[in-house]
């Protein structure tokens, strides 16, 4: 089979189980009990206003909320496909709030993902060649403490720290009044001034968990009979390593490009929400909260294409990779 | 005749440092490999057959591992003590593979399975300054047509795993040659291939020594196949080396109770039918600190109390090149 004719098949699979998840996804959001227009009423009654069964049935029909739910459904997902993610309660399109969110979001989890992949693999390397000694000791160490702490726990910490001991104000990506401005040299310093202390936080807990799949996996191939053949043609340690065990320790790690694409939306809800970050992961929780449908819906969405994409991303790369998936899949 | 002699162990001792003790894996072995000859290193598993090929080529883990005694490779620029030599210095490095190759048990497990054999064979080269990739390649597929691989044009760029059994321990072999070494140490090479295979690799190695000149180091627990192989025989138990002869004195004449054992214990054709295999009872020991005796006393049927458990008996010549450890021949 052809390259392809394989990703065409791949695709052909992945539009029908996004046709299935957004179905999924809808009735999902809509199963609380009342629908948004409830939560308006219910709002504006609070303020002493009076509405009558007109005015609220005049809502639902704005909403398209009078239509039956496959209707709605249909409406929706035809909207979707062409582009129209609709209006979000905040009465934004949710293609605006999207688009506020999306460029801080993928900045903040590429880096974090660089910054994971370039401490934990070398770290990994090192500790699995140096097995038992201080040095693996020492990142061990710190590994299980950066695993078992919880993010937001370390995000608070560091807030009060800079805070306390140093007078920052390092909540959200820019000092106050900045984002409003035009992009500039020091908008650009300032956002960084940001950006490092949310990274430091999602890279704690990421690196931990990568470097200990990369020592575990990495010991796993330096025990492996191809080791010893490689010292037996009078290989230098470090060629060999990095030819062999290395390359072939890194396979989950390549394989785990494909996940880390959904991830990337809400990988990190809560550091982003005590961290005051305008990312989408934020946004999601607030809609939900909200039973801002449109909103909620097309987040989702947005992350369950980047899911399938991923995996499919994450699957032609390993099979580029390793020759052993790509024969198996008959890919040539 | 001295300028025979391509390798010399003596009194070799490797030992690994455990938390539960000091494993004498080798235990004062000694033995001479001359080229143009096959030594055959038969015993049980454990018995420490594939960690003396691992001294020899210094490749047994660096972290707990203690080698002492002598190993003497002879070359025309005088002899060099690989006991003595810094296991990831340039001059051991430069050792393997171009006098010393070595082949190993499990053809499959042995190659990378994410580069093609080419690539790991012509590494070979390259790390001995090779520089022409052309000429490599070249030279690897007519190697590889040597050891009765068909197509090899099209097998170089193939995986390991693409490969039958048979076919990988060629290429294995191909890999092992490669560098024309003088002494082929091969660790059970056949152990892991169906017989018709194994009869064929054997028949390739002989070819090979045949043509190319090179001593062999065989080490199997098969003494059909070493029957088969070796000129000389060293039957080696727990860490040492109990009875040496030529493959005639070990097969016609043995020794050794443990030899002995070990020969009765082949299924011979009509001979034992309707009988019970002769087996040896009990099992090998863990070599952790053994105790200074025979090591095979606690299993040997001719035991004698307060002789064997006492001391290691003495290497007793009882015919020319026929050696044997044990208070019988004292």
């Amino acid at each position: 089979m052809s390259l392809s004719k394989y990703l065409v098949q791949r695709l052909i699979y992945a539009l029908l189980v996004l046709i299935v998840i957004s179905f999924l996804i809808f009735m999902i959001v809509q199963l609380p009990r009342g629908d948004a227009v409830d939560r308006i009423v219910n709002a504006r009654q609070a303020q002493g206003d009076i509405i009558t069964e007109e005015d609220e049935a005049a809502l639902r029909a704005q909403y398209g909320l009078d239509k039956p739910i496959y209707a709605q459904y249909f409406i929706w997902a035809t909207q979707f496909a062409r582009g129209n993610m609709g209006q979000s309660m905040l009465g934004i399109p949710v293609s605006n709030l999207i688009n506020e969110r999306i460029v801080a979001t993928m900045l903040l989890s590429i880096i974090s993902l660089i910054a994971t992949y370039a401490l934990a693999v070398p770290i990994g390397i090192y500790s699995a060649t140096n097995q038992y000694s201080l040095g693996d000791y020492f990142w061990t160490f710190v590994g299980f403490i950066g695993l078992a702490t919880p993010n937001f726990l370390l995000a608070l910490i560091m807030l009060f720290v800079f805070h306390k001991a140093f007078g920052l104000s390092i909540g959200g990506l820019f000092s106050p009044g900045v984002e409003e401005q035009p992009w500039s040299l020091a908008k650009a310093l300032d956002l960084l001034n940001h950006l490092w202390i949310p990274i430091i936080v999602i890279v704690t807990a990421q690196t931990a968990g990568t470097i200990r799949t990369m020592r575990a996996t990495l010991l796993d191939e330096l025990g492996q009979q191809y080791v010893i053949t490689a010292r037996a043609k009078g290989l230098r340690y470090r060629q060999l390593l990095f030819k062999y065990p290395v390359r072939l320790a890194l396979n989950p790690v390549v394989n785990s490009v494909g996940y880390i694409l959904p991830r990337l939306i809400s990988g990190q809800t809560i550091v982003a929400i005590v961290l005051n970050l305008p990312t989408l992961g934020p946004l999601l929780f607030s809609a939900l909260l909200a039973e801002d449908v449109e909103l909620a819906t097309s987040i989702l969405m947005i992350q369950s294409i980047l899911a399938v994409i991923g995996v499919i991303l994450g699957d032609i790369i390993l099979s580029l990779y390793d020759p052993r998936i790509r024969m198996e899949k008959g890919v040539t | 005749m001295m300028s025979d002699v391509l390798l010399e162990v003596k009194d070799l001792h490797t030992h690994f440092k455990l938390e539960e003790g000091t494993l004498k894996a080798v235990n004062g072995v000694s033995f001479t490999i001359r080229k143009n000859r096959t030594l055959g290193i038969v015993g049980e598993s454990g018995c420490g057959k594939s960690v003396t090929a691992q001294s020899i080529m210094r490749i047994t883990p660096k972290k707990n591992s203690k080698i002492s005694g002598q190993i003497l490779l002879h070359r025309e620029s005088g002899a060099a003590d690989i006991v003595q030599l810094d296991e990831d210095g340039d001059e051991m490095r430069d050792l393997r593979g171009r006098d010393i190759a070595m082949i190993f048990q499990e053809p499959m497990t042995a190659f990378s399975p994410v580069h093609t054999i080419g690539n790991q064979i012509m590494e070979a080269l390259f790390v001995h300054g090779e520089k022409d990739k052309r000429k490599a390649r070249d030279h690897v597929i007519s190697l590889l047509e040597e050891v009765g691989i068909p197509a090899p044009e099209r097998r170089i760029d193939e995986y390991s795993f693409q490969l039958s059994g048979g076919m990988r321990q060629r290429s294995m072999i191909a890999m092992a040659i490669v560098l024309n070494p003088r002494l082929l140490i091969a660790d059970e090479p056949t152990t892991a291939l169906d017989v018709t295979i194994q009869a064929q690799i054997l028949r390739l190695m002989k070819r090979l020594q045949r043509d190319n000149g090179m001593a062999i180091m065989f080490i199997t627990h098969d003494l059909g196949v070493i029957a088969n192989m070796a000129d000389d025989v060293a039957v080696m138990y727990l860490g040492k080396i109990v009875e040496y002869g030529s493959s005639r004195q070990i097969f016609k004449d043995p020794k050794h109770p443990y030899t002995k054992g070990l020969i009765r214990s082949i299924p011979k054709f009509g001979a034992t039918e309707g009988k019970h295999l002769a087996t040896i009872k009990g099992t090998v020991p863990v070599p952790l600190d053994p105790p200074d005796a025979c090591p095979f006393a606690n299993r040997c049927s001719e035991f004698i109390a307060g002789k064997c458990d006492i001391r290691m008996p003495a290497s007793v010549v009882v015919a020319p090149g026929h050696s044997v450890s044990c208070v019988l021949y004292e």
